[in-house]
């Protein structure tokens, strides 16, 4: 299959196509992020996680209409301030969907699929019924568009640097506030003994609904910067779900740095062979590499070295 | 006697099979018409995915995401016989491969692929109905529960597995028929499938072939392999310990469930008439557990009764509100999950619990200076 390419067309092909794997990986990363909070440290399989990343989405193409008809003087700066929004409407949703059903389900972590799965078709409907079936794309400031010129034909788009950027920043930042806050030190008592957690009095409870709301904004930050590379539809978020997970799985359930590593790795296998093997059969490939390797070797590639419970 | 002892624990047990069973045997064939019949054999053959998923799910605790797989892989064995069958070489003497199926043609596939040759073979295909479906769940069941994969992590690499299964069939259209499917089935060994005689044999052998896989279910579930289960369910480490080994139990079950699915999907094809990947995916995978849980988990009875019941109020919704009815099905689900975990059946079982309840609750309201004697007489 490269054979019918000259060394310079490939290392091209590579150059850009792993430069759209990098905005993929963005995404992906950050819906990991997300996930690995909600799924790797309490165990509860959110599958309306997508559906958290398409209400971000959506808010920020609100915030956009909201700019265009009122400021539009405010334009080039209102992305950065939707981000924002993006992240508080997500959390907030979060919280009150882990006060009103996912508190109930701890102890019934296959539950927890089935309730989301409910949630998310819920959740579609409402996207349907209030910004239509059509895929939206918000209006994005100038200083967005364009593309850096390397060198003769090889671009590099303006906005997949800016998403990489704040994927990087975000990962650094959940790190931070991990393993340096005093939040994060709870967070992480309570995975590894929540009994003795309590004992202890850390307010478990308070934990679980600040640690799953997190989880629901970052998604809403994911939703954020998929707009500037996709329009969004009812069903953009349930179109990552499946890859979302596996990132989380693949990277070892709750290790952050394991999560960064796969999403890395998924995003640029699926972006590379994409652009080789025709149509879905790139997807399929990388799916089914990660599903042996899973099968394989299900602890992941960086299984976290503490025991549970 | 002590057979059927074995079949049906309880009274009620027996008497909730036979009521179920006179429904699909006489009632609905004489209530409804052929086109009507038809749909619910179309439902009842979900039922196979979900006497397999009481199985594997409410007695054996392993949640799969993939059934859609099994059915699907099922379904497309029958549906690539049907397909061979449709197209011989005199219907299909104006493409320019005549006797390969047209999609085939369409495609610029000159030959039939090698895995398509063994299905001009009846026999084989009844065989790989089973064994294809069963072979892929043994694999899987067995690379995962031997290194202890269950639960959380099982039901996700399970989903990952019926998103790949059915990208690949989209995405292979001269080989699987695509997004399309294998459509325009019309003969089985030369009996006309489609008309409404054949429907309403197809119909009764659905019907049978259900209610034998439930009598088999219930066997499994109250022989002494069914307690076993339900201990791996419950105390996977005790069960370990007492010399069981459970990646077998399990391998089994996920090994049993799978065929069902297939023996589904094979019934499925005969009475719809074609096959495709939006009935393998991750949605439709999902939205056959649901029919399992509204039914109730633990009752073979009650899981059926979910397959009917969802899909007969899904055709009347989504006809007449087809906003509405994504509200209302994630709605259900998510009380369903929440204050129903044992579904339908295990409202029915705890009828008397309810009631009591209910009582109890209305008592409570009752005003205290109620002037009938009656109300004052429990405060005593």
């Amino acid at each position: 299959m490269f054979s019918e390419y000259t060394t310079e067309e490939l290392q091209n092909i590579f150059m850009m196509q792993g430069f759209s794997g990098l905005s993929l990986f963005s995404v992906l990363l950050l819906m990991g992020l997300g996930l690995a909070l909600i799924f790797g440290q309490m165990g509860v399989i959110n599958m309306a996680h997508g559906e958290f990343m398409a209400l971000g989405a959506y808010t920020v193409y609100f915030c956009s209409t909201l700019t265009e008809q009122y400021a539009p003087a405010f334009g080039p700066y209102y992305f950065i301030c939707a981000i924002g929004i993006a992240f508080l409407v997500c959390a907030l949703v979060g919280a009150l969907v882990e006060f009103l059903m996912i508190r109930h389900l701890y102890h019934r972590p296959l539950d927890t699929l089935l309730a989301t799965w409910g949630l998310s078709l819920i959740m579609q409907q409402t996207y349907r019924s209030l910004f239509g079936a059509r895929e939206v794309t918000p209006t994005l400031p100038e200083w967005l568009m364009g593309s850096f010129n390397l060198k003769e034909g090889l671009d590099i788009p303006i906005n997949g640097v800016f998403v990489l950027c704040l994927a990087l920043l975000v990962t650094f930042v959940m790190i931070l506030f991990m393993y340096k806050s005093k939040f994060g030190l709870r967070l992480r008592a309570t995975v590894q003994n929540r009994k003795m957690s309590s004992a202890v009095g850390i307010n478990t409870g308070k934990v679980d609904r600040v640690a799953f709301s997190l989880g629901c904004g970052i998604a809403g930050i994911a939703g954020a910067a998929f707009t500037t590379i996709g329009s969004t539809g009812p069903d953009s978020g349930s179109r990552y779900i499946v890859d979302a997970f596996l990132v989380v799985v693949f990277g070892g359930a709750a290790n952050m740095l394991g999560c960064v590593a796969s999403a890395f790795g998924i995003a640029q296998a699926q972006s590379i062979l994409e652009f080789f093997l025709e149509g879905t059969k790139g997807k399929v490939a990388t799916l089914l590499v990660i599903v042996v390797a899973l099968m394989l070797r299900p602890q992941g590639l960086f299984p976290s070295k503490v025991r549970g419970h | 006697m002590a057979f059927f002892r074995t079949l049906f624990k309880t009274r009620g047990e027996a008497v909730s099979f036979a009521c179920f069973a006179l429904l699909i045997l006489v009632i609905l064939p004489l209530a409804l018409p052929v086109f009507r019949l038809n749909l619910v054999g179309k439902y009842l053959s979900y039922g196979f995915v979900g006497i397999g998923l009481v199985l594997l799910w409410g007695r054996c605790g392993i949640l799969s995401l993939g059934q859609g797989v099994f059915f699907g892989l099922g379904g497309y064995c029958m549906a690539m016989f049907l397909k061979l069958e449709a197209s011989d070489p005199v219907t299909t003497a104006i493409q320019s491969t005549p006797g390969i199926p047209d999609f085939m043609d369409w495609n610029q596939l000159t030959a039939l692929p090698k895995f398509w040759e063994p299905f001009h073979s009846f026999p084989f295909t009844v065989l790989a109905i089973f064994v294809v479906p069963g072979l892929v769940a043994f694999l899987i069941g067995w690379a995962m529960f031997r290194r202890r994969v269950g639960g959380v992590y099982f039901a996700i690499i399970t989903q990952a597995i019926a998103l790949i299964l059915s990208l690949g069939i989209d995405g292979n259209q001269g080989y699987t028929g695509g997004r399309n499917g294998i459509t325009d089935l019309r003969t089985l060994m030369g009996w006309d499938i489609r008309s409404e005689h054949a429907q309403q044999v197809l119909y009764f052998i659905c019907v049978l072939l259900l209610l034998g896989s439930a009598l088999f279910a219930k066997y499994i579930i109250n022989t002494r392999f069914g307690r076993v289960l339900m201990a791996v369910r419950d105390q996977e480490e005790r069960v370990r310990f007492s010399g069981y080994d459970v990646a077998m139990i399990r391998t089994f079950t996920f090994t049993v469930a799978a065929m069902l699915a297939g023996l589904g999907g094979a019934l499925f094809v005969l009475q719809v008439g074609f096959m495709s990947p939006s009935l393998i995916g991750i949605v439709p995978s999902i939205e056959l557990v649901i029919f399992a849980a509204v039914g109730g988990r633990l009752s073979v009875v009650g899981a059926m009764v979910g397959c009917l019941l969802v899909n007969f109020s899904k055709s009347a919704f989504s006809e007449a509100y087809p906003d509405l009815w994504l509200y209302l099905m994630g709605g259900t689900f998510i009380a369903v999950v929440m204050f129903f975990p044992d579904g339908l059946a295990g409202l029915f079982t705890k009828w008397g619990t309810i009631k009591n309840r209910a009582a109890a609750l209305l008592a409570r309201f009752r005003p205290a200076s109620a002037t009938t004697p009656n109300a004052s007489q429990p405060a005593k």
